[in-house]
């Protein structure tokens, strides 16, 4: 009774000791994550605080902190999408990006189910090998590769045009090749490796659905509408909500590599836009700004994307 | 009893013609396809290997024309290559050994149930996935922390992966057996003997997997580099290979007795060949070794992504 009492009177006490004992029986793993986190804290979430650059006039002898805000607060945000160049960057990434997930994201799943229905493992093996290559090479390579194919002169692509009678084609110097190019090299490089994950998903089909549906007389195209395509279904939702998340995001390395001055018109997209206002006309505050819009943008696409898919399928990231 | 019906049954169901159809178009377009992703990769080797007047008058469609060896030895000659190289190699084994042991100590840490707070500590790594200060930030910081030109950008700041740490999180909490720790538990063993004698030595899998998508990631990657690296001795090969293949600033004056423009012309583009594959040859001819591991990343990523 007493104890029951003591209980009731000192709720706090007793919670707070409990909390310690843990905490106590904790420490050596506090000992283990402590490295990790401080390059965490200082690399990671202390740029985060540099976002509040996007609402200050950065001076240099002041760094981050001293510099002044800017009167309005949202100067550089209107700056951005008020200015035409703003349009342009916008549009480019958006249709790139929708360009790059159209083309880029079916392909694997057909890959996949092709590989699935081969009945030579050898020969599966092999497809698998050659296809899944070209992600090791690296983005300069890719470029200079394709650069290489389209030399006017000398690259094969216009020696076998030439050899049929054509003209040859400056692709590189032609703003309207651009985005099929940047597209589908893309896809030349990573559909092996896209393919990977659906085979892993067509490798945990129980095989006696196959066995029921044959008894049943099902077609291998029936097989596949019908065992195959709703058993990976999840994961191409929840790749297609990823990929749908970052639809205004299209990565630097590769189109910054392909740019020039015939097609910035429509390879400008924000990463390289954040680059050039950033670091090469040293405009830090605007170009965090711009880089803040965009990644705010991602955020709130990845969290819609995955609302949809959740009421539409239950299937979703979280 | 079983197998006999099992076989009965496969004799009863012979192919119906629209599945032999049917898989005939399949295998037609994988080969097509297969091709498609081959024929560049093989034109690069053989055009590398051919003589420049065969580079440039397009006789090479297939395998080398008039084979020899001149733009490889041109191409280990040159001085920027050989210092990109030995930077890459520095940078991505200081990048892979650091992100090792920074995946091992969250992955371990987390997939711990007696960890008391670890829903924080994960949730703090896995918000720098959806979210990250940017570019202009970042920079700043290691401007004002005097790494530029310093090998630590190059290893310092992706060293803590979150994709990588829920991997190893993930198979470590599926793949031992609680049961071992509890025992080493009651035998007096402490936390940090735990993660040496049980963890470590059953993660060797799911640790090579993070060793080889690190390592890839970062030999192949250059934006790092040209962003925070500008002296020229301190370049890793990728900034290297896009100063000669994309600016085309090479100096080959010293390659060849070069009669002409057109010969210079066809010399380069030899040249660049032979670059592209000297880049891309050691993950190229180690990849079909480690292919399993890269699709066991896949897999075990896609049990929790």
């Amino acid at each position: 009774m007493t104890g029951l009492g003591n209980r009731a009177i000192n709720p706090g006490l007793e919670w707070r000791a409990a909390v310690w004992r843990k905490v106590k029986r904790s420490l050596p793993y506090y000992a283990l994550i402590l490295i990790p986190l401080i390059i965490l804290l200082v690399f990671k979430y202390y740029p985060m605080y540099g976002v509040t650059l996007a609402f200050k006039d950065y001076k240099v002898s002041q760094k981050i902190a001293g510099s002044p805000w800017t009167e309005p607060l949202f100067r550089h945000f209107t700056r951005f999408l008020t200015a035409p160049s703003a349009v342009r960057v916008i549009t480019n990434t958006f249709t790139i990006s929708l360009y790059s997930l159209l083309a880029s994201f079916p392909i694997p799943i057909l890959l996949a189910i092709g590989l699935n229905e081969l009945r030579s493992n050898r020969l599966k093996k092999t497809v698998q090998l050659i296809t899944y290559m070209p992600y090791f090479i690296s983005t300069v390579v890719l470029v200079s590769m394709i650069i290489q194919f389209t030399d006017l002169s000398y690259g094969f692509v216009n020696q076998v045009i030439k050899a049929f009678g054509g003209q040859p084609v400056n692709f590189m110097g032609n703003k309207d090749y651009f985005r099929h190019i940047y597209v589908w090299t893309s896809v030349w490089q990573t559909t092996g490796y896209s393919a990977v994950v659906y085979l892993a998903a067509l490798s945990g089909v129980d095989q006696e659905l196959y066995d029921a549906a044959v008894v049943d007389g099902a077609s291998k195209v029936k097989r596949i509408l019908h065992i195959d395509l709703p058993s990976i279904a999840p994961t191409i939702i929840i790749l297609f909500i990823l990929n749908t998340g970052s639809i205004l995001s299209v990565g630097f390395e590769k189109i910054y590599l392909m740019q020039n001055n015939t097609n910035l018109s429509v390879s400008e997209v924000i990463s390289t836009y954040v680059y050039r206002m950033g670091l090469v006309n040293q405009n830090y505050s605007y170009s965090t700004a711009v880089g803040l819009f965009n990644a705010v943008v991602n955020c709130t696409m990845l969290l819609l994307c995955n609302a949809i898919a959740r009421r539409v399928s239950d299937v979703g990231l979280w | 009893m079983h197998r006999t019906k099992m076989i009965k049954r496969r004799n009863r169901l012979r192919q119906s013609k629209g599945d032999r159809v049917f898989d005939a178009i399949t295998l037609v377009l994988l080969l097509l396809f297969a091709a498609i992703v081959a024929y560049p990769l093989i034109y690069v080797v053989s055009a590398s290997l051919s003589s420049t007047d065969a580079v440039i008058s397009g006789s090479v469609w297939l395998l080398p024309v008039e084979p020899n060896l001149e733009a490889y030895k041109a191409v280990f000659t040159n001085a920027s290559i050989l210092s990109g190289y030995k930077n890459a190699f520095i940078y991505t084994a200081g990048s892979t050994i650091l992100t090792l042991i920074m995946t091992v100590l969250c992955g371990f840490s987390l997939s711990r149930k007696d960890f008391y707070g670890r829903s924080i500590f994960s949730t703090l790594i896995l918000f720098t996935m959806f979210f990250s200060g940017g570019l202009i930030p970042t920079y700043l910081l290691i401007k004002d922390l005097g790494m530029l030109d310093t090998i630590w950008p190059m290893i310092l700041p992706n060293a803590v992966w979150p994709w990588f740490i829920i991997l190893a999180r993930t198979y470590m909490a599926n793949s031992i057996p609680e049961e071992m720790y509890e025992s080493a538990n009651l035998d007096g063993c402490s936390v940090f003997g735990m993660l040496w004698y049980i963890t470590l030595p059953l993660s060797g899998a799911i640790l090579a997997v993070v060793a080889l998508y690190c390592a890839v990631g970062n030999w192949n990657s250059y934006f790092d580099a040209f962003i925070y690296l500008s002296k020229p001795n301190m370049q890793p090969l990728q900034v290297v290979l896009r100063n000669i293949l994309i600016l085309n600033s090479m100096d080959i004056g010293q390659v060849a007795d070069l009669r002409n423009m057109a010969t210079r012309q066809g010399m380069t583009n030899l040249l660049k060949y032979a670059i592209i594959v000297v880049s891309s040859a050691p993950l190229l001819i180690l990849y079909p070794f480690v292919q399993k591991y890269f699709v066991k990343g896949v897999m075990i990523g896609s049990i929790k992504g």
